[in-house]
């Protein structure tokens, strides 16, 4: 691709150069022919720290193009500091149009949701990782690990959630919740809360997973089976709530306590900012017809 | 090696384990060296010797966990069928290893996970082998628990608040639940006082005759070699250098250096 003239001068567009372009894609493509594996990038340094999304980075820096519309969003939200400055960080190195709105995206990174509204076969969301080793907790060395993943000997997944029930009663992982990818391969969602998992099931949206310290690419292609580890008699649940969203009164989206006084006062709303903003709209439109 | 019990077994039965020439070198040095053996279902067979004699190198080659540098382990697993244990794909030999085998460590901290409870412990073969009821594992769990002597109060304790002859005998349950019909056992009463030690002796000599499970145990400890062994291994330097039935290489030893090992044993 040209360099082009509308982004910051001494730059590449989208920041990386090319070969490094080049060199993620492949990975990207290995990632989505086989689905969940972990496939090792030369992952460059970014004008970022680590933990705040080197990784989904470097793969939205990859695959964005100038026609591209770009939605970043942090825990839901589209206005947090992760967020915002990512995003303003491809207005400037890649001069995309970007967006809140999730239906006017084609791509969107994500930091630890997926957006309530149901992705389209024309979108691709791109995840920050921190942990891509699912097997990490029960099994620290990276040799095993592979080999683990390369025999499908994933026990020790169900020794994880065996552990939860004997001493809670019920499986208390509520986020980074193991999945199995089309039956093959054990993956680590991202730090997602579970109640996001069902979604990643058959997505018609391409998911691709970057992780920046630990240098992995993975990936889901579209309509891809995503099933939750569980147990028979302990069956995979997701987080409910008492409560709808203070703001638009949905009940069936993602909430965030927040904490509004010191006397305990608190409140709930929707982790997905878009999603409670568009029915707040359309709430108000109705009232005022 | 001269031994052969071939000619005294009836019928068509072939040997559990069947090795030939087996060595493992260290570069130049000698682990273990042209050791050969048949061993048949429900045998115990004793290996024993000073440190350094090689026991723990035989032990690791044999049970699959180091590839050795000559020779061949033949195994006749539950199906009847006969396989070269180093010639099968990696992920078949590990299939065999968790359904057939089972390995008793020294110490407990390197067969037990420290972290997960006892019950996990017991319950992570089973999972392995596509158990996924959580009901059915625990009472497996617990029942194994039961044979193995440990309260089943204890089922959701760690292993390190256990005792070492707790973790040891936790160990044990761990291979045993999914019915291995070979165990492995690398000096099993190590580091445990004798009172436990004769316990958990007890327990084995039970649990193998009840299960028929041959069992190759290194020991460098002769009162647990004829406690528990049918047959006996003297290894020094790498070499079998007698091996017969227990009894008789303890009381009539032939080579020097058994006899030095048997008269160097304290008589209480």
């Amino acid at each position: 691709m040209r360099p082009s003239d509308d982004t910051l001068a001494g730059y590449n567009f989208a920041y990386l150069d090319e070969q490094t372009k080049r060199m993620i894609r492949r990975a990207i493509l290995k990632a989505v022919a086989i689905p969940g594996y972990q496939v090792p990038f030369a992952g460059r340094e970014m004008p970022l720290p680590y933990g705040w999304g080197t990784g989904g980075i470097q793969v939205t820096a990859s695959i964005i193009g100038p026609d591209d519309t770009l939605k970043v969003i942090d825990q839901g939200a589209d206005d947090t500091t992760n967020a915002v400055s990512i995003r303003r960080f491809f207005a400037t190195v890649a001069d995309v149009a970007t967006t809140e709105k999730t239906t006017e995206a084609t791509v969107i990174q994500t930091r630890h949701r997926i957006p309530e509204k149901p992705l389209t076969e024309d979108q691709i969301l791109v995840y920050q990782v921190p942990i891509p080793e699912p097997l990490r907790w029960m099994e620290a060395r990276e040799t095993e690990t592979r080999k683990m993943h390369a025999l499908e000997d994933y026990g020790v997944m169900h020794v994880k959630l065996y552990e939860d029930i004997a001493h809670l009663g019920r499986i208390a992982t509520s986020y980074d919740y193991p999945v199995k990818v089309n039956g093959r391969y054990v993956m680590a969602p991202s730090p997602i809360p579970k109640f996001d998992n069902p979604k990643m099931d058959r997505m018609p949206a391409l998911q691709l997973f970057g992780a920046g310290r630990e240098k992995r690419i993975y990936a889901v292609p579209p309509y891809t089976r995503v099933d939750s580890l569980d147990f028979e008699d302990h069956p995979f649940e997701v987080q409910t709530w008492d409560h709808a969203c203070a703001l638009c009164g949905s009940t069936e989206s993602y909430l965030d306590e927040v904490v509004i006084d010191d006397q305990g006062g608190r409140m709930y709303v929707c982790s997905d900012t878009d999603f409670c903003g568009d029915r707040q709209a359309a709430q108000a439109q109705e009232a005022a017809e | 090696m001269p031994f052969d019990q071939n000619t005294a077994t009836p019928g068509d039965e072939r040997p559990l384990l069947r090795v030939a020439g087996l060595a493992r070198h260290y570069g130049d040095r000698i682990g273990c060296t042209d050791v050969s053996f048949d061993l048949w279902p429900g045998e115990v067979l004793g290996i024993v010797g000073e440190s350094g004699s090689g026991k723990t190198t035989l032990l690791n080659t044999l049970s699959a966990r180091l590839d050795p540098t000559a020779g061949r382990i033949e195994y006749q697993t539950r199906d009847g069928e006969v396989v070269d244990v180093y010639g099968l794909s990696e992920p078949r030999r590990r299939m065999l290893v968790r359904t057939e085998w089972g390995i008793v460590h020294q110490n407990p901290r390197d067969g037990l996970r420290m972290a997960v409870s006892a019950g996990a412990n017991i319950g992570e073969r089973l999972m392995a082998l596509g158990a996924r009821h959580y009901g059915g594992i625990r009472d497996q769990a617990i029942d194994w628990m039961g044979r193995v002597e440990i309260k089943e109060e204890r089922v959701d304790d760690l292993p390190r608040t256990f005792s070492g002859g707790m973790q040891q005998r936790l160990q044990i349950a761990r291979n045993l639940v999914t019915g291995p019909r070979l165990m492995f056992m690398d000096e099993p009463t190590g580091g445990l006082d004798v009172s436990v030690q004769a316990r958990l002796l007890d327990l084995l000599r039970t649990l193998v005759g009840e299960m028929g499970l041959s069992v190759i145990l290194v020991t460098h400890d002769l009162a647990v070699a004829r406690l528990l062994a049918h047959r006996l291994m003297v290894m020094k330097d790498g070499r079998v250098v007698e091996h017969g039935l227990t009894d008789q290489v303890l009381d009539d030893p032939h080579h020097p250096y058994t006899q030095l090992l048997v008269s160097s044993v304290l008589q209480v």
